[in-house]
């Protein structure tokens, strides 16, 4: 591991160094007009840390309203008793996702008898306990699922998002 | 974990991307779609002032939002050799899905070649000839060479009918106007190949000769009759797996009541109310439940009948009807045959011949012929006979006001690869003539489809009706050259275990002979590879956009483009042609198939004449295309009924929309077509006047299948699934595809599974007294006990290996009357641990 870093430093020196001859040479050609500087701009959208709710606000199988990573990006915690795929807290068991159906938009409902979210519009279904993969549907994607992080006191952040969701061509706005 | 792409933002399309017109490729409905790209190091931005969309993407989209598309409706492509950013969306002003995409269309962009995202890299690139004991590169001369010299060699020693061909002959994925007119002209005009198949059945024929016969084209309404229509008729279809976005956007609203406004308007003087749905189908599917969670359960029938019983269950059905008189007299009277025909002398065993295998006559005598109570048919069908009364009342007892119901009726794959093909598709449409429901609004009695259509070829009358059963001839070690276009017969033919296990052998001959000769001349191959074709070899030339599985058993591979890697046209199941335009290079050096097949003749020329044969040789001349529009001028234009009106400028301007053929003239530069077949009461045949069909009940019709019931515990009913495409040819290199479905599905009860001793995810094996094939076992409580349903086609288990050789008469295979034993054969894999294996019913 620890050689796998030093060869990733190595190849940044390499970089800055080609960079710093780029300027140079820049510096050299007086009559050049002036090159505009590249914006910065990290490859991934910054996702808030965001409290949705305590453990304590759960109840197994009755899902928990919240909204992330904005006010116009509803979801639902869910307790599911049982460790499953992404799930987080003590049990494994906590999972979030969003309620919006990534095929067209229309907001889920949640069977609590199999514990799978339905889309009324155009009947595609997700499974919570699958890491939202579509049971069957139109979406082309699964089931968009929060990242969470459970604090010692029992309170529960999401982090990020493990797809694209619908209606935004960047999860943060 | 399931699979996620980890996408947290994509490009934005800039304002002045370029737009071009798609019609998916991948089934009959031919989604309306947008094709956006523009330079790699460009982009948009959200200000609508910014973007092609004109819509401010800085804030939440709504339900339904143009301004969305999915992470798999991106990719980057190649244009004109330069990386360029790809987006393909669903169009909300194609009439066809309204901005629907389905869970096929919408991984168009996806199930592209990416050299940038490493897409599809399973895409051919080149040519390949099997050489040194392996597959070489090579260039298209040396290929063409190749297959030109043994081909000729081959047809001049021993005739046309040593060249084996199986093609598509259909649109949209593989085929389309340019490619079934270059393959067609090839064979048909400048040879006449006689022993040729399609790439779903081992023969060169109808699906539907029953109607066709009786007059009855059957892509003859329009997708917007599933709106008007008082009942919808699904039979052996399940048009929410299939037909996904005809279903959720033109049959739901009628469900729902949201098309009533529509009705009235264009129906105005009778009374509406929103549809019934009336499903024929052994299996309970998930357009059963979305047509119950829509309508009601009280206005959805669904007919479960046993397997194979049909074609009984629609003459009860047809003989109910009549007898209450609840039938158009003036329709039957002005528009069919007044006069009885004599019953052919083996009836009702035998047709006229076996090139006709039904009896065609008026409609009071195949009401007799088709005679059948309810009570009867109910024994058989295993229904319930106060159900088949409901039916029939739903279909023709008439409204308010003795107003006649309209019903559109749609099949498919459940009676077209079933039993008796030719008269349970002639027994459904004697119901839509007696009803007058042909060629009126809200009507119809429509093959649903797989592939879109767009077929144009040079005469195959000189095939034969019956055609040869070319899996058969191929078997029994006839046919020297094998042609292979766009067809994988390993994973889609009947019969197949055997199929592949001959096939593989007589191809190795030939390999065998090819390497032995390594390192001689170009005769001296030549000479090599036809002494082994004399020996009982099978000389296999692939034409195929990948290397499929027939493909291992090829000598030259030659690599074909795709719909936007090439303009391609073709036709939905409402006839509604578009074109679909090239907004992207094709993999390297592959080509349209029409100019594969145009460089095949001009090799084939070349050959002839060097071999002294100059007339022979002339016969290949007039293939001097040198684009894909050159051979939809040869062909369609000069061919195709309304070609004439048709050129790519046009359609180009007409978009996603099109024109429903056949075109009949032009308003300006705009194709006027036919939004409905018959509506004149004048039906294809003779004289004008449709036929019905005299069609009574013999059992399991196809050899081998009542023996096969009897003997086996469960019935293997097979077809298509919504997440994949045909026979996943693309969607097995699509991770999406592949997560969810590692190994096809096989349905069953879990009582059964329990029996067994066979958990959720189980790979089971499948096998009978032709075969062996394996499937992961999927728990289905509405399964009924004893009936399985697996998926068709799947790369990592064949269901027709277990299919047996019957056919009907005119050479229909009956895929779907299947029976086999089920035995575990490993626990769930590592790959499917992660899967949900709960119900696919909408629960609403």
């Amino acid at each position: 591991m620890k050689r796998c870093n030093n060869l990733v430093d190595a190849g940044r020196r390499q970089f800055l160094q080609g960079g710093a001859m780029a300027t140079a040479g820049v510096a050299a050609a007086v009559m050049v007009p002036t090159q505009a500087k590249a914006a910065t701009a990290k490859a991934r959208v910054e996702y808030p840390s965001n409290r949705l709710g305590n453990i304590s606000d759960l109840v197994e199988n009755e899902p928990f309203d919240v909204s992330y990573p904005d006010e116009d990006a509803p979801g639902v915690l869910l307790k599911l008793g049982a460790a499953v795929q992404g799930g987080a807290g003590p049990a494994s068991d906590i999972v979030g996702f969003t309620t919006v159906c990534p095929h067209k938009g229309y907001p889920l409902n949640y069977s609590d008898s199999d514990r799978s979210f339905s889309c009324p519009g155009h009947y595609s279904r997700f499974d919570p306990e699958a890491g939202g993969q579509q049971i069957h549907g139109q979406a082309t994607s699964n089931l968009p699922q929060y990242i969470l992080r459970i604090d010692a006191k029992g309170d529960i952040y999401a982090e990020g998002i493990d797809e694209l969701l619908y209606g935004r061509l960047s999860n943060t706005l | 974990m399931a699979y996620k792409r980890q996408t947290d933002r994509l490009p934005i399309p800039p304002a002045d991307a370029k737009v071009q017109t798609v019609s998916c490729h991948y089934c009959i409905v031919g989604c309306g779609y947008k094709a956006y790209s523009w330079p790699a190091t460009k982009q948009g931005g959200t200000a609508a002032s910014e973007n092609a969309f004109g819509i401010d993407l800085g804030k939440q989209q709504d339900a339904n939002a143009d301004g969305w598309f999915a992470p798999s409706m991106y990719n980057m492509v190649k244009q004109d050799g330069k990386d360029r950013h790809l987006v393909i969306k669903p169009d909300v002003n194609c009439v066809v899905n309204s901005g629907l995409g389905s869970i096929r269309g919408g991984r168009m962009a996806e199930n592209q070649y990416s050299t940038a995202r490493g897409t599809q890299l399973q895409r051919l690139t080149d040519p390949l000839v099997w050489r040194y004991g392996t597959w070489q590169p090579t260039g298209w001369d040396d290929a063409l060479d190749l297959v030109a010299r043994v081909t000729a060699q081959v047809i001049t020693d021993k005739g046309e009918d040593e060249l084996v061909v199986s093609m598509f002959d259909h649109g949209g994925s593989a085929g389309g106007y340019e490619n079934t007119w270059g393959t067609g002209k090839l064979y048909f005009d400048s040879m006449k190949i006689k022993n040729v198949r399609i790439h779903n059945r081992p023969a060169y024929n109808s699906e539907v000769h029953a109607t066709r016969d009786m007059g009855v084209g059957e892509l003859n309404n329009a997708y917007e009759d599933a709106e008007l229509a008082d009942t919808l008729v699904a039979v052996g279809c399940n048009p929410l797996e299939t037909q996904s976005n005809y279903f959720l956007n033109h049959w739901i609203p009628n469900l729902r009541g949201t098309s009533l406004d529509k009705k009235k308007k264009m129906i105005p003087g009778e009374e509406h109310a929103p549809a019934k749905i009336i499903f024929i189908d052994p299996r309970r599917t998930v357009s059963v439940a979305a047509a119950e969670a829509e309508a009601g359960k009280e206005n959805v029938l669904h007919l479960a009948l046993n397997s194979g019983t049909d074609l009984l269950l629609l003459n009860a059905i047809f003989t109910y009807i009549a007898d209450k008189g609840w039938v158009d007299s003036e329709f039957i009277a002005n528009s069919t045959i007044k006069k009885a025909v004599a019953r052919p002398a083996l009836y009702p065993a035998r047709g006229v011949a076996d090139s006709n295998p039904g009896h065609l006559t008026n409609f009071k005598a195949a009401v007799e012929g088709c005679r059948v109570s309810v009570e009867e048919a109910a024994k058989i069908t295993g229904l319930a006979a106060a159900d088949i009364v409901k039916a029939a009342e739903w279909i023709a007892k008439p409204k308010a006001g003795g107003k006649r119901r309209r019903v559109m009726t749609g099949y498919e794959k459940g009676i077209i690869w079933g039993n008796d093909n030719y008269r349970t598709n002639g027994a459904l449409v004697n119901i839509s003539l007696a009803t007058g429901n042909v060629g009126r609004l809200g009507g119809g009695c429509v093959r649903l489809g797989g592939h879109q259509e767009g077929y144009v070829r040079p005469s195959d009358a000189h095939v034969g009706r019956p055609a040869t059963y070319v899996d058969q001839l191929l078997m029994s070690g006839k046919g020297g050259v094998h042609h292979i276009w766009a067809c994988d017969h390993y994973k889609t033919t009947l019969n197949a275990s055997k199929f592949k296990r001959i096939h593989k052998q007589r191809a190795d001959k030939v390999k065998d002979a090819i390497d032995a000769a390594a390192g001689g001349t170009r005769d001296e191959l030549v000479s090599a590879i036809v002494s082994a074709i004399r020996e009982g070899g099978l000389f296999v030339v692939n034409m195929d956009i990948k290397h499929s599985q027939i493909g291992q058993n090829a000598h030259v591979i030659l690599p074909g483009a795709q719909a936007g890697e090439m303009h391609l046209t073709s036709m939905n199941g409402e006839r509604r042609m578009r074109i679909t335009e090239k907004y992207m290079d094709p993999p390297g050096s592959s080509r349209p198939d029409c100019l594969i097949a145009a460089g095949i003749a001009q090799n084939m020329e070349r050959v002839l004449r060097e071999m002294g044969k100059d007339n022979y040789a002339d016969q290949f001349k007039g293939y001097d295309w040198k684009t894909e529009e050159d051979a939809f001028e040869d062909g369609y234009r000069k061919n195709a009924g309304g070609g004439e009106f048709v050129t790519y400028d046009r359609l180009r301007a007409m978009g996603t929309n099109g024109f429903q053929e056949p075109a009949t003239g032009l308003k300006g530069e705009t194709i006027i077509g036919t939004s409905r077949l018959y509506t004149d009461g004048v039906f294809s045949s003779e004289n004008g006047k449709a036929k019905f069909i005299d069609a009574p009940w013999r059992g399991l019709q196809a050899k081998g299948k009542q023996q096969q019931k009897d003997r086996y515990p469960f019935l293997i009913n097979n077809g298509r699934t919504n997440l994949a495409w045909q026979n996943m040819f693309l969607d097995e290199d699509n991770e999406f595809v592949m997560d969810r479905a590692p190994y096809p599905a096989i349905e069953m009860h879990p009582d059964d599974m329990a029996k067994l001793g066979v958990k959720a995810g189980d790979l089971v094996e499948v096998y009978n007294n032709v075969g062996a094939t394996q499937a992961m076992a999927y728990p289905t409580p509405s399964a009924k006990k004893g009936e399985t349903f697996m998926q068709f086609g799947h790369p990592k288990g064949a269901h027709g290996n277990v299919v047996n050789a019957g056919v009907n008469e005119l050479i229909l295979p009956n895929y779907k009357q299947t029976w086999a034993s089920i035995r575990k054969l490993a626990d769930a894999p590592a790959t499917v641990k992660h899967l949900t294996f709960k119900s696919k019913e909408y629960m609403a």
